[in-house]
Protein backbone atom coordinates (compact mmCIF):
# COMPACT_ATOMS: atom_id res chain seq x y z
CA UNK A 1 0.00 0.00 0.00
CA UNK A 2 2.38 2.37 0.98
CA UNK A 3 4.54 1.60 -2.63
CA UNK A 4 1.18 2.20 -4.40
CA UNK A 5 0.79 5.85 -2.17
CA UNK A 6 3.81 7.08 -3.13
CA UNK A 7 3.37 6.51 -6.81
CA UNK A 8 -0.50 8.46 -6.42
CA UNK A 9 1.49 11.10 -4.80
CA UNK A 10 3.76 11.37 -7.24
CA UNK A 11 1.26 11.18 -10.03
CA UNK A 12 -0.99 14.29 -8.18
CA UNK A 13 2.78 16.01 -7.75
CA UNK A 14 3.61 15.92 -11.43
CA UNK A 15 0.63 17.05 -12.84
CA UNK A 16 0.35 19.67 -10.33
CA UNK A 17 3.32 21.26 -11.26
CA UNK A 18 2.56 21.41 -14.80
CA UNK A 19 -0.54 23.03 -14.14
CA UNK A 20 0.75 25.57 -12.04
CA UNK A 21 3.21 26.83 -14.23
CA UNK A 22 5.94 25.45 -12.64
CA UNK A 23 7.42 23.64 -15.25
CA UNK A 24 8.53 26.59 -17.15
CA UNK A 25 11.56 27.95 -16.33
CA UNK A 26 10.38 31.23 -18.48
CA UNK A 27 7.84 31.19 -15.53
CA UNK A 28 9.80 30.78 -13.02
CA UNK A 29 12.55 33.39 -13.46
CA UNK A 30 9.26 36.01 -13.87
CA UNK A 31 8.58 35.42 -10.32
CA UNK A 32 12.19 35.67 -9.56
CA UNK A 33 12.12 39.08 -11.68
CA UNK A 34 11.41 41.78 -9.03
CA UNK A 35 12.44 44.69 -11.14
CA UNK A 36 11.09 43.97 -14.67
CA UNK A 37 7.81 42.16 -16.07
CA UNK A 38 7.02 40.30 -12.76
CA UNK A 39 4.82 37.80 -12.73
CA UNK A 40 3.36 36.30 -8.69
CA UNK A 41 2.56 33.23 -9.85
CA UNK A 42 4.73 31.17 -8.35
CA UNK A 43 3.48 32.27 -4.85
CA UNK A 44 0.25 31.17 -5.54
CA UNK A 45 1.49 27.94 -6.07
CA UNK A 46 3.49 27.52 -2.94
CA UNK A 47 0.37 29.69 -1.23
CA UNK A 48 -2.15 26.78 -2.36
CA UNK A 49 0.35 24.53 -1.32
CA UNK A 50 1.37 25.45 2.06
CA UNK A 51 -2.58 26.51 2.59
CA UNK A 52 -3.03 22.41 2.09
CA UNK A 53 -0.37 21.31 4.32
CA UNK A 54 -0.49 23.80 7.49
CA UNK A 55 -3.95 22.20 8.23
CA UNK A 56 -3.29 18.64 6.99
CA UNK A 57 0.29 18.10 8.28
CA UNK A 58 -0.99 19.03 12.09
CA UNK A 59 -4.10 16.78 12.08
CA UNK A 60 -1.93 13.48 10.22
CA UNK A 61 1.13 13.87 12.87
CA UNK A 62 -1.21 14.17 15.84
CA UNK A 63 -1.43 10.23 14.66
CA UNK A 64 0.29 7.48 16.80
CA UNK A 65 1.77 6.51 13.10
CA UNK A 66 0.90 7.10 9.65
CA UNK A 67 -2.88 5.77 7.86
CA UNK A 68 -0.44 3.79 5.30
CA UNK A 69 2.60 2.71 6.65
CA UNK A 70 4.73 1.70 9.96
CA UNK A 71 6.18 5.06 10.95
CA UNK A 72 7.07 8.58 10.39
CA UNK A 73 10.23 9.50 8.48
CA UNK A 74 11.22 13.15 9.38
CA UNK A 75 13.94 15.25 9.60
CA UNK A 76 14.97 15.59 12.93
CA UNK A 77 17.21 18.39 13.09
CA UNK A 78 16.51 22.02 14.31
CA UNK A 79 19.01 24.05 14.18
CA UNK A 80 20.23 26.56 11.38
CA UNK A 81 23.45 25.44 10.26
CA UNK A 82 26.19 25.95 8.13
CA UNK A 83 25.11 23.66 5.66
CA UNK A 84 21.40 24.38 5.85
CA UNK A 85 22.63 28.35 4.60
CA UNK A 86 25.18 27.07 2.06
CA UNK A 87 23.20 24.15 0.48
CA UNK A 88 20.09 27.02 0.03
CA UNK A 89 22.75 29.47 -1.34
CA UNK A 90 24.15 27.45 -3.94
CA UNK A 91 20.44 25.69 -4.88
CA UNK A 92 19.03 29.40 -5.11
CA UNK A 93 21.62 30.64 -7.27
CA UNK A 94 21.11 27.28 -9.64
CA UNK A 95 17.26 28.05 -9.36
CA UNK A 96 17.87 31.70 -10.56
CA UNK A 97 20.15 30.35 -13.43
CA UNK A 98 18.27 27.37 -14.77
CA UNK A 99 14.67 28.65 -13.57
CA UNK A 100 14.30 24.71 -12.48
CA UNK A 101 14.01 23.51 -9.07
CA UNK A 102 14.30 19.18 -8.78
CA UNK A 103 10.49 18.58 -8.64
CA UNK A 104 9.85 20.70 -12.16
CA UNK A 105 13.22 19.28 -14.05
CA UNK A 106 12.62 15.56 -12.86
CA UNK A 107 8.72 16.31 -14.11
CA UNK A 108 9.72 17.89 -17.20
CA UNK A 109 11.44 14.45 -18.70
CA UNK A 110 7.98 13.29 -20.07
CA UNK A 111 8.21 16.35 -22.40
CA UNK A 112 11.29 14.79 -24.30
CA UNK A 113 13.25 18.10 -24.10
CA UNK A 114 16.98 17.38 -24.46
CA UNK A 115 18.02 20.75 -22.22
CA UNK A 116 16.12 19.32 -19.61
CA UNK A 117 17.70 15.85 -19.90
CA UNK A 118 21.11 17.88 -19.60
CA UNK A 119 20.01 19.65 -16.60
CA UNK A 120 18.78 16.37 -14.92
CA UNK A 121 22.53 15.08 -15.43
CA UNK A 122 24.08 17.71 -13.83
CA UNK A 123 21.60 17.52 -11.22
CA UNK A 124 22.55 14.06 -10.26
CA UNK A 125 26.27 14.59 -10.83
CA UNK A 126 25.75 17.91 -8.38
CA UNK A 127 24.58 15.25 -5.98
CA UNK A 128 27.28 12.69 -6.34
CA UNK A 129 30.06 15.48 -6.06
CA UNK A 130 28.12 17.04 -2.44
CA UNK A 131 28.22 13.28 -1.01
CA UNK A 132 31.67 12.94 -1.95
CA UNK A 133 32.93 16.11 -0.19
CA UNK A 134 30.55 15.50 2.35
CA UNK A 135 32.24 11.89 3.32
CA UNK A 136 28.52 10.68 3.05
CA UNK A 137 30.18 7.66 0.92
CA UNK B 1 2.01 41.27 -15.30
CA UNK B 2 0.37 39.87 -18.64
CA UNK B 3 1.77 36.17 -17.69
CA UNK B 4 0.20 35.88 -14.49
CA UNK B 5 -2.03 32.84 -13.85
CA UNK B 6 -3.82 33.40 -10.41
CA UNK B 7 -6.17 30.42 -10.78
CA UNK B 8 -3.84 27.66 -12.23
CA UNK B 9 -1.33 28.06 -10.31
CA UNK B 10 -3.37 28.69 -7.07
CA UNK B 11 -5.25 24.94 -8.20
CA UNK B 12 -1.84 23.59 -9.09
CA UNK B 13 -0.35 24.56 -5.33
CA UNK B 14 -3.25 23.09 -4.10
CA UNK B 15 -2.70 19.78 -5.54
CA UNK B 16 1.04 19.84 -4.82
CA UNK B 17 -0.38 20.33 -1.07
CA UNK B 18 -2.83 17.44 -1.13
CA UNK B 19 -0.06 15.11 -3.00
CA UNK B 20 2.06 16.12 -0.19
CA UNK B 21 -0.52 15.19 2.34
CA UNK B 22 -0.68 11.88 0.85
CA UNK B 23 3.04 10.83 0.95
CA UNK B 24 3.05 12.22 4.66
CA UNK B 25 0.00 9.92 5.56
CA UNK B 26 2.34 7.23 4.21
CA UNK B 27 4.81 8.43 6.50
CA UNK B 28 7.25 10.27 4.44
CA UNK B 29 7.93 14.31 3.13
CA UNK B 30 7.24 14.79 -0.22
CA UNK B 31 10.67 16.51 -0.46
CA UNK B 32 11.82 16.05 -4.18
CA UNK B 33 15.74 16.26 -3.88
CA UNK B 34 15.67 14.34 -0.67
CA UNK B 35 13.43 11.67 -2.70
CA UNK B 36 15.96 11.36 -5.22
CA UNK B 37 19.21 12.13 -3.74
CA UNK B 38 18.69 8.87 -1.68
CA UNK B 39 18.34 6.90 -4.42
CA UNK B 40 21.80 7.61 -5.42
CA UNK B 41 23.07 4.62 -4.83
CA UNK B 42 20.13 3.20 -4.18
CA UNK B 43 19.69 1.12 -0.61
CA UNK B 44 17.62 -1.87 -0.15
CA UNK B 45 14.16 -1.58 0.84
CA UNK B 46 14.10 2.21 -0.04
CA UNK B 47 14.65 2.18 -3.06
CA UNK B 48 11.01 1.33 -4.78
CA UNK B 49 8.78 4.13 -3.29
CA UNK B 50 11.52 6.78 -4.51
CA UNK B 51 11.20 5.01 -8.09
CA UNK B 52 6.98 4.84 -8.09
CA UNK B 53 7.11 8.74 -6.51
CA UNK B 54 9.49 9.69 -9.89
CA UNK B 55 8.37 7.58 -12.30
CA UNK B 56 4.35 9.04 -11.18
CA UNK B 57 5.75 12.83 -11.55
CA UNK B 58 6.94 11.80 -15.05
CA UNK B 59 3.67 10.01 -15.85
CA UNK B 60 1.28 12.53 -14.18
CA UNK B 61 3.06 15.48 -16.30
CA UNK B 62 2.68 13.73 -19.04
CA UNK B 63 -1.11 13.74 -18.68
CA UNK B 64 -1.04 17.27 -18.53
CA UNK B 65 -1.10 18.03 -22.43
CA UNK B 66 -3.87 15.24 -22.45
CA UNK B 67 -6.29 17.82 -20.15
CA UNK B 68 -5.64 20.73 -23.27
CA UNK B 69 -2.91 22.01 -21.17
CA UNK B 70 -1.02 24.87 -22.87
CA UNK B 71 2.24 23.86 -23.99
CA UNK B 72 4.13 27.18 -24.70
CA UNK B 73 6.70 26.44 -22.01
CA UNK B 74 8.45 24.05 -23.95
CA UNK B 75 11.02 26.60 -26.08
CA UNK B 76 11.55 27.91 -22.52
CA UNK B 77 14.75 30.24 -22.77
CA UNK B 78 14.39 33.17 -19.80
CA UNK B 79 17.84 35.03 -20.73
CA UNK B 80 17.09 34.52 -24.58
CA UNK B 81 20.54 32.48 -24.91
CA UNK B 82 21.81 31.23 -27.93
CA UNK B 83 21.10 26.83 -27.53
CA UNK B 84 24.97 26.34 -26.75
CA UNK B 85 24.74 28.87 -24.10
CA UNK B 86 21.69 27.66 -22.75
CA UNK B 87 23.24 24.19 -22.47
CA UNK B 88 25.69 25.29 -20.74
CA UNK B 89 23.64 27.42 -18.39
CA UNK B 90 21.68 24.56 -17.61
CA UNK B 91 24.22 22.09 -16.58
CA UNK B 92 25.83 24.86 -14.42
CA UNK B 93 22.68 25.20 -12.46
CA UNK B 94 21.84 21.46 -12.47
CA UNK B 95 25.41 21.09 -10.79
CA UNK B 96 24.30 23.91 -8.31
CA UNK B 97 21.06 22.88 -7.81
CA UNK B 98 22.05 18.73 -7.36
CA UNK B 99 24.76 20.19 -4.58
CA UNK B 100 22.53 22.83 -2.67
CA UNK B 101 19.75 20.81 -2.46
CA UNK B 102 21.62 17.98 -0.77
CA UNK B 103 23.56 20.13 1.38
CA UNK B 104 20.69 22.21 2.40
CA UNK B 105 18.86 19.07 3.06
CA UNK B 106 15.41 20.35 0.60
CA UNK B 107 14.27 22.69 -2.36
CA UNK B 108 10.66 24.18 -3.00
CA UNK B 109 8.72 21.15 -2.10
CA UNK B 110 10.54 19.68 0.93
CA UNK B 111 11.17 22.93 2.45
CA UNK B 112 8.67 24.94 0.82
CA UNK B 113 5.11 22.87 0.64
CA UNK B 114 6.04 20.70 3.34
CA UNK B 115 9.05 22.55 5.51
CA UNK B 116 6.65 25.57 5.91
CA UNK B 117 3.69 23.30 7.11
CA UNK B 118 5.27 22.08 9.39
CA UNK B 119 6.09 25.46 10.69
CA UNK B 120 9.92 24.36 10.53
CA UNK B 121 12.22 26.82 11.55
CA UNK B 122 15.00 25.77 9.16
CA UNK B 123 12.86 25.32 6.32
CA UNK B 124 11.93 28.85 6.67
CA UNK B 125 15.03 30.34 6.75
CA UNK B 126 15.83 27.78 3.79
CA UNK B 127 13.19 29.07 1.39
CA UNK B 128 13.60 32.75 2.49
CA UNK B 129 17.78 32.06 1.89
CA UNK B 130 17.42 30.35 -1.67
CA UNK B 131 14.47 32.69 -2.77
CA UNK B 132 16.85 36.14 -1.90
CA UNK B 133 19.55 34.77 -3.49
CA UNK B 134 17.88 33.57 -6.68
CA UNK B 135 15.97 36.89 -6.82
CA UNK B 136 19.48 38.50 -7.14
CA UNK B 137 21.23 35.70 -9.28
CA UNK B 138 18.16 36.82 -11.72
CA UNK B 139 18.68 40.84 -11.32
CA UNK B 140 22.45 39.73 -12.00
CA UNK B 141 21.64 37.64 -15.08
CA UNK B 142 19.09 40.45 -16.53
CA UNK B 143 21.33 42.65 -16.01
CA UNK B 144 24.33 41.60 -17.51
CA UNK B 145 22.83 38.79 -20.03
CA UNK B 146 19.64 40.69 -21.06
CA UNK B 147 16.84 38.92 -21.92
Amino acid sequence: MFNIISLISGLLFGFGLALSGMVSPSKVVGFLDLTGNWDPSLAFVMGGGVLVTVISFRYILKQPSPFFGKEFKLPTKTDLDKYLISGAVLFGLGWGLGGLCPGPALSSLAYGNPKIFAFVGAMVGGILIAKALTGAF
Amino acid sequence: MENFTPYSSLLGGIILGVASTLLLMAGRIAGISGILSYLIPPQSGDALWRVLFIAGLIVGAAAYPLFGGDMSFLNANPYQLSDNAHYVLLIIAGLLVGAGTYVGAGCTSGHGVCGLGRLSLRSLTAVMSFMAVAVVTVFVMRTVVGG
